[in-house]
């Protein structure tokens, strides 16, 4: 099986200060992959290189796309990594205001990626907006409401509707509960774990939240000042952490 | 013979101009960035126009300069005495007399031949700029032909109105490629880009100078469900009875009267002066 998404020895450095270096592993389909580790550890850096919102200084990201093939996505050209961004990437911000358009309607919103990838018939886009707001519990009367008139857990299941609509393989989440209270963080997670078994999502989440990874992660990588010390499936690297630091990490959630 | 460089510019400005109007010829639709000039009249009042008709008039030109249609508007005037003045160019009313028609927000209603130029004043060039504010983006988007935000836009005006409720600079699409902001003219305008005479589009604020050779193909955006139409008021003229022009509408009293009359005042004048006639043709005039 051809993994989806080889990463190989991605380093992106800030002048003489490291961002992450020596990140190696595979992700195949249908996989979770989680990413913890705390504030400056270089987990956000590293999911921005994957996604190529940053330039990494060197390394490979081999994505198997549709047409040709794994291909490199750090060197193909800009036009095609972003025609690829918008039809099977996606990239849940951590703030919901990043990712949305807010001045938009959350059907204007969904339909946007539609609309770029070449649709032009209003009546199925609107549709679709529609559906869509169904699958993340937003009820369709808000469609022509502006995500600046939503909570913020509705932000959240909106900017994850407006990101899979086009029905990517592969999402890149930056802290997809950050923020949000813990009954609200419990439905989107429950949302999010749906919607990746039914449409067999590969993922990889960036979190310092042990339970996010603990509930919808297969695997999971700890890192700390930009480099990965630990990786293994998630029950394992939880359950039994091997380096001091996860060890740290594990022993530091607060017990209820 | 007056003391300033012919229509006000020096020469080596009116060829950097000529330059960029060139560019844009050769790149229909596309944006070209010109080093504009403080133009003896406020941004916003046509200084991109102007530095255009600047660079394109030769003393043999003939010179029409309308605003809204109208040739008789403040804006129109003060130009067209500017040229006068400091170009010594013969000027008209008549479109079919034009050599150079300087325009604000109308294309005229009588057919525009092969010999003559249009020249736009355009205040935002860039039709995507309420859509996404960062100027770096935007040409980005331009570059790589990511158009799908400008249907966004369209997508809202049919959610919130029911219909494209876009009435003016309405966006197109040149021959495939670029998306295009066509100055704030009435969508009703839009069909008409497809042209003989060359378009030229000037903006003096911003910067930039974008052009449509003749024959262009310009094609308004829309939706398969919703198709383009380029609407007017649902009336005849009222001084001239013509029933395919552009109009506009005049209150005439506090009780709510009102009369529609053809925007484009040359083409009314012609129509009244070869005997046609409206409702209130005869006492108006």
């Amino acid at each position: 099986m051809t993994p989806l998404l080889q990463v190989k020895n991605i380093k992106k450095l800030y002048g003489a200060r490291i961002g992450c270096t020596d990140v190696t592993f595979d992700l195949y389909p249908g996989e979770v992959m989680g990413i913890v580790g705390e504030s400056g550890s270089g987990k956000s850096t590293l999911l921005n290189s994957l996604a190529g919102h940053l330039a990494p200084d060197c390394g490979e990201v081999i994505f198997d796309t549709r047409a040709n093939g794994p291909v490199d996505t750090v060197t193909m050209s800009e036009p095609e990594r972003r025609m690829l961004a918008r039809t099977d990437w996606a990239f849940v911000h951590q703030h919901a205001r990043d990712g949305l358009r807010m001045s938009v309607s959350a059907g204007g919103n969904i339909g946007e990626r539609l609309m770029a990838v070449g649709d032009r018939h209003y009546g199925s886009i609107r549709e679709r907006a529609a559906d869509w707001l169904g699958r993340v519990e937003i009820s369709e009367n808000r469609i022509d409401d502006r995500p600046s008139a939503f909570s913020g857990g509705m932000q959240q299941r909106l900017q994850i509707a407006r990101n899979l609509v086009t029905g990517p393989r592969l999402v890149f989440m930056d802290e997809p509960t950050g923020g949000l209270d813990v009954s609200v963080q419990a439905r989107l997670l429950d949302l999010l774990r749906g919607l990746v078994r039914e449409m067999g999502l590969s993922a990889i989440i960036v979190t310092h939240d042990l339970a996010v990874v603990r509930l919808l992660a297969d695997r999971l990588m700890v890192m700390k000042d930009g480099r990965v010390v630990e990786t293994g499936l998630t029950d394992q690297v939880l359950d039994d952490p091997q380096h001091s630091y996860t060890q740290l990490l594990v022993s530091s959630v607060l017990q209820v | 013979m007056s003391d300033y460089s012919f229509a006000y510019l020096d020469e080596q400005t009116k060829r950097m101009i000529r330059r960029a109007i060139l560019k844009g010829l050769a790149v229909p639709g596309y944006q070209v960035p010109f080093a504009s000039r403080e133009m003896p009249m406020p941004y916003g009042w046509g200084t991109g126009g102007v530095q255009v008709s600047a660079a394109t008039l030769t003393p043999d030109d003939t010179l029409k300069v309308i605003d809204q249609g109208a040739d008789d508007t403040t804006n129109a005037v003060s130009i067209r005495k500017f040229f006068e003045k400091t170009a010594g160019v013969d000027t008209t009313e008549k479109t079919a007399e034009a050599s150079v028609i300087q325009t604000r927000h109308r294309i005229p209603e009588a057919e525009l031949t092969e010999d003559q130029i249009l020249v736009y004043q355009v205040p935002i060039p860039e039709p995507l700029r309420f859509l996404e504010p960062r100027e770096s983006e935007t040409r980005k988007m331009h570059a790589l032909e990511e158009y799908g935000l400008m249907h966004v836009k369209l997508y809202e005006d049919i959610s919130q109105h029911g219909a494209i409720a876009t009435a003016y600079a309405y966006p197109v699409k040149v021959e495939g490629r670029y998306v295009m902001d066509p100055s704030p003219i009435p969508k009703f305008d839009n069909p008409k880009m497809e042209m003989a005479a060359i378009q030229l589009f000037g903006a003096g604020r911003e910067q930039r100078i974008y052009a449509l050779p003749p024959y262009t193909q310009v094609v308004s955006l829309d939706f398969e469900d919703y198709p383009f139409e380029a609407s007017k008021a649902d009336h005849p003229c009222d001084l001239c009875g013509a029933e395919d022009s552009y109009l506009d509408e005049v209150i005439l009293d506090d009780a709510g009267s009102r009369m529609f009359v053809c925007s484009d005042t040359d083409y009314c004048r012609s129509r009244r002066e070869a005997g046609h006639s409206g409702r209130l043709g005869e006492e108006a005039v």
